[in-house]
């Protein structure tokens, strides 16, 4: 594919805008894409989403795999082509392949940034550790050393715990 | 159809979100946050069937009902609605066009003071939107965050530490924040420098749309501007870059309208007057004529030029709608019969006793 602007190089770079729900692609070479870049972060500074989506295809095209299929809500992804929408939440993780590609085609990015959902399991433990640490403080100031170092231990526990399951959760 | 006596007694009230308070209001209208959430694992609407749409709506019926914040909101099932309350309710942008298409199981629940409102069975399970007047965005999205916290503590939410909020479109994923600012822009269009701006707005992947929201085009001078991106900013970022290009602009409407009354006060004060003529004394008027006649009045007052309570105008804006009408006629109306009811209540409103 040729650059949208120099209509010379080849274009690397495809950005999809939608403005009121008309999708519009413009496919630049690195060149003109920095340019348009520049441009534009004299503005605002839109160029870190257009480096974003150079990483993203630089050179390569994207390759989708078709024949998924969410188990949860049977979707196949020809259909998620075709209606625009997935089916339920589980399809992010049957269509796990394409969805990078297609969430950075959108937003520029693929990686969420924030915080997770305050659970009930989240407030549980997070009072858990408030409480402990009043203890702590407790038998500090009535020098009970022992005691003091056994409730540290545990809150270093459940920290450590927590931890490692939002690592888990990241490694499905 | 049932009928929603709750929702009859909005009619006489003016929600939160249009007093005409707040920072920045003389350009600023409102500000709103909407968050997009999901059950995991259930099916989204436009992909279940009713058992499973059924399912979701009982599921988060629940939990909105368990909610202290809420306990004197209005619970309503938008299926079971006649036509016009539905649009009545699109009209005071209480639920989404979406929301109130056809099928079964949709609902929403309104906050008091029509500042929380939150759709079930939209094209996520959840959305859950907060309206203020002037430039609050900060604000909206504390409340909206504490309600979100809430219903995280009660409810199993589709979430991936890699995407974020999974949501039925993946325009939505990660935040599933959609922050808007409704502007009034009576100079920047009178110079021309709207499309400019509008253009602009749209290459930094923040879109605009009209008053009366999705897929309407800006009518009367009334423009939100609304960010796109919801993946890989944080809800921080997202607000703040949204803040920034809003700042922007209001600063290109106040430096016209300073500029334009100083050159030319007479062509802005013949504008404004001839529109209070016309609002206090014609007899037929469509909407298009009214929004726009209702701005000038409005930038009439944003200049000093005349003493009227702004109050006022949000509630013509409002009230002028066709579901709105009909209402408060208590019957269908014919597009003449409106235009005329239309032109008597804003006559009787402004005080005109001709």
């Amino acid at each position: 594919m040729i650059c949208d602007i120099c209509g010379k190089r080849e274009a690397t770079v495809h950005l999809t805008e939608i403005i009121n729900g008309k999708v519009t692609e413009l496919h630049l070479c690195e060149e003109c894409a920095r340019k348009k870049g520049a441009q534009m972060e004299q503005h605002f500074g839109i160029a870190d989403l257009l480096a974003g989506l150079a990483d993203l295809s630089s050179g390569l095209e994207i390759k989708e795999e078709t024949g998924l299929k969410c188990e949860n809500c049977g979707m196949t992804y020809h259909d998620f082509k075709r209606v625009g929408k997935f089916g339920c939440s589980e399809c992010y993780e049957a269509f796990r392949k394409n969805v990078p590609s297609l969430l950075k085609r959108i937003h520029g990015s693929a990686k969420y940034v924030g915080e997770a959902p305050r659970t009930q399991e989240y407030e549980r433990v997070r009072d858990e550790v408030q409480e402990l640490k009043r203890q702590l403080q407790q038998a500090i100031e009535r020098e009970e050393y022992e005691k003091a170092a056994e409730i540290r231990d545990r809150i270093k526990e459940i920290e450590k715990a927590r931890t490692k399951e939002k690592k888990d959760e990241k490694e499905q | 159809m049932k009928k929603n006596n709750k929702i009859d007694q909005l009619l006489n009230q003016l929600g939160a979100w249009l007093q005409g308070t707040g920072q920045d209001s003389d350009v600023v209208v409102s500000s709103r946050v909407r968050l997009a959430r999901n059950l995991k694992g259930l099916p989204f609407y436009h992909w279940a069937d009713d058992k499973r749409r059924k399912e979701v709506y009982e599921i988060v019926k629940e939990a909105l009902l368990d909610i202290p914040e809420l306990k004197n909101g209005i619970w309503v099932d938008i299926s079971e609605l006649p036509d016009v309350d539905k649009y009545f309710l699109l009209e005071r942008h209480l639920v989404s066009r979406e929301l109130v298409e056809k099928g079964h199981y949709k609902a929403c629940i309104i906050s008091e003071q029509e500042i929380v409102s939150i759709m079930v069975n939209e094209e996520d399970h959840i959305r859950l939107q907060v309206l203020q007047s002037g430039l609050s965005l900060l604000s909206a999205i504390d409340i909206a965050r504490r309600i979100d916290n809430q219903l995280a503590s009660r409810l199993n939410y589709a979430f991936s530490y890699d995407w974020g909020y999974l949501t039925a479109c993946p325009t939505n994923t990660g935040t599933g924040l959609r922050a808007s600012v409704m502007l009034h822009l009576p100079l920047l269009v009178f110079t021309k420098q709207i499309a400019n701006v509008v253009n602009t707005i749209a290459k930094l992947s923040f879109t605009t749309r009209g008053f009366y929201g999705e897929g309407t085009e800006a009518s009367g001078n009334f423009f939100q501007i609304s960010n796109q991106v919801t993946l890989g900013r944080s809800e921080e970022e997202i607000v703040e870059n949204l803040l920034k290009v809003v700042d922007q602009v209001i600063s290109y409407e106040r430096q016209a309208r300073e500029k334009v009354y100083a050159q030319d006060r007479n062509t802005i004060e013949d504008q404004v007057y001839r529109s209070y003529g016309m609002l206090k004394y014609a007899r037929i008027m469509n909407s298009k004529e009214a929004i726009e006649l209702l701005s000038n009045l409005r930038l009439g007052r944003e200049l000093g030029i005349i003493d009227i309570d702004i109050k006022r105008i949000n509630e013509l804006l409002l009230i002028i709608q066709p579901a709105h009408l009909q209402k408060m006629e208590g019957k269908k109306l014919t597009t003449r019969e409106r235009d005329i009811k239309r032109a008597d209540l804003i006559r009787e409103r402004l005080g005109q006793e001709v």
